[in-house]
């Protein structure tokens, strides 16, 4: 299963039209200044926010199916994740499922049971990470997954992304860090005051 | 049936010597709100003196045109007051407009059911039995319909994160809504419950106590009590949930996204 997303005009109050198009399996990285759109343009694609224009996934139109079927296919990872449970094992359906993917990002199995204000800022990152790869999205938009993580953290959450993206998984990764977005990414995305272009 | 002891308006004066009381108390401890108590006890002198007036008009006349003017402006009162006490209110017109309709729904319905069944005056819309009962259930409607309100606009506002978490991993408006749903219908259901509680025992209503003052027996009273309750509790939870699950449908939209834009900036 893999998904290739068509932005046509896709635009909303503080974001000027885009047209872009994410190949089956593609990796883009998206990169400008604080401000520019990017998480904007992430929840206009996630359909979070009203917005105007056309998006498709594998030529089919975002409003030829409901919301949520929409973003079970084409999940969004915000820089700052919510949770609405009291423990960390409430917010996924099947922790046995989790379990490899939690591993693979150093943290333990107990994690499971932690109350939610144990995880730190990264920790809560990367259990979010896990959280939206277990919907099985066919397109990730991530905003920042590694902003709060150390090298070797953000090196695992690079190799667990990279894998699934040479699975299938096509990635629009919001990054301020020119050489993870170089690490991750063959075309850029760049964006500045709304406006956006894209880059080899 | 023992005697009624009529009030003069020497018993009042003497009465509100408390009042100056209060205000001297204020002013020898500096609480600066002299000002602010004479002013509300003038306001309620002169507007229960009106209500008394325009209640004698009502009852004198028994129409059922002037009966549910009356009833549509106590619940326009209602609702201007419900919104008022929003932390964060919803946009245009619908601040004012969710919580009266809730309130209009709830309280009609329950004072009417009240005046067909229990009460079953001659005829049934009697502005005697009609407007203190509505106004009862709307006093009480109205701190229901403020307090769900409340919740809702206010705990989607804090917990949008967590809301928006939801809606991501592909859940529905409904789903994703539910725990701030539920929690703000809680707040709103707990006044009546913790007065149901405490009534007799702590509390006596000022109903029943202004019937036994009136010179009804005790245990007739405690019955018009029991059954004012039962409508109050009623007409909470109708409002309630009218002006919660309306908010909620307010502030999301058909592509089940969270719409705190449509809260008033």
């Amino acid at each position: 299963m893999s998904g290739r997303l068509d932005l046509i005009g896709l635009h909303r109050p503080g974001l000027e039209p885009v047209s872009f198009s994410l190949a089956r399996g593609e990796c883009v990285a998206v990169r400008g200044p604080s401000g520019a759109g990017k998480t904007l343009l992430l929840r206009a694609i996630a359909d979070l926010d009203p917005n105007d224009g056309e998006v498709r996934l594998n030529g089919q139109r975002r409003e030829a199916m409901s919301a949520p079927a929409w973003r079970r296919k084409v999940g969004y990872l915000p820089a700052e994740p919510g949770w609405w449970a009291e423990s960390v094992g409430e917010h996924f359906a099947d922790w046995a499922a989790a379990r490899p993917q939690v591993q693979a990002l150093g943290l333990p199995d107990e994690a499971r049971d932690w109350p939610m204000s144990r995880p730190s800022t990264g920790e809560r990152q990367r259990l979010a990470l896990v959280r939206a790869l277990l919907v099985d999205p066919l397109v990730l938009l991530l905003d920042e997954p590694t902003a709060a993580l150390d090298r070797g953290a953000a090196t695992a959450v690079e190799q667990l992304i990279g894998a699934r993206v040479e699975g299938g998984l096509s990635v629009l990764w919001v990054t301020h860090d020119e050489a993870q977005a170089a690490r991750v990414a063959r075309r850029f995305l760049h964006m500045e005051g709304g406006r956006s272009w894209v880059a080899a | 049936m023992t005697g009624y002891i009529a009030l003069g308006y020497g018993d009042l004066a003497l009465g509100s010597l408390l009042i100056l009381t209060n205000v001297g108390l204020s002013l020898a401890l500096q609480l600066g709100v002299h000002w602010r108590f004479l002013v509300a006890a003038v306001r309620m002198v002169v507007q229960l003196a009106l209500m008394g007036l325009v209640l004698s008009t009502l009852f004198s006349l028994v129409s059922p045109l002037w009966t549910s003017l009356a009833a549509v402006a106590m619940v326009a009162f209602a609702g201007r007051e419900a919104a008022a006490r929003q932390d964060r209110r919803l946009a245009g017109l619908w601040a004012y407009g969710l919580g009266s309709s809730s309130m209009l729904m709830a309280a009609a319905l329950v004072t009417v059911f009240a005046l067909t069944t229990a009460l079953r005056p001659h005829p049934w819309y009697d502005p005697r039995y009609a407007i203190p009962l509505l106004g009862m259930i709307l006093g009480n409607t109205m701190t229901g319909v403020a307090l769900g309100l409340n919740g809702l606009t206010s705990g989607l506002a804090s917990r949008r994160a967590a809301v928006e978490a939801r809606l991501m991993l592909g859940a529905s408006r409904r789903e994703a809504l539910a725990p701030v749903v539920r929690q703000s219908l809680r707040n709103a259901l707990m006044p009546i419950v913790n007065t149901m509680s405490a009534t007799g025992v702590v509390a006596l209503p000022g109903m029943m106590t202004g019937q036994i003052l009136g010179g009804v027996a005790p245990e007739e009273a405690v019955k018009y009590q029991i059954l004012i309750l039962f409508l109050i509790a009623g007409g909470t939870g109708i409002g309630a949930v009218a002006a919660v699950l309306g908010g909620a449908f307010r502030l999301t939209d058909h592509r089940h996204r969270l719409r705190l834009d449509r809260l008033a900036k």
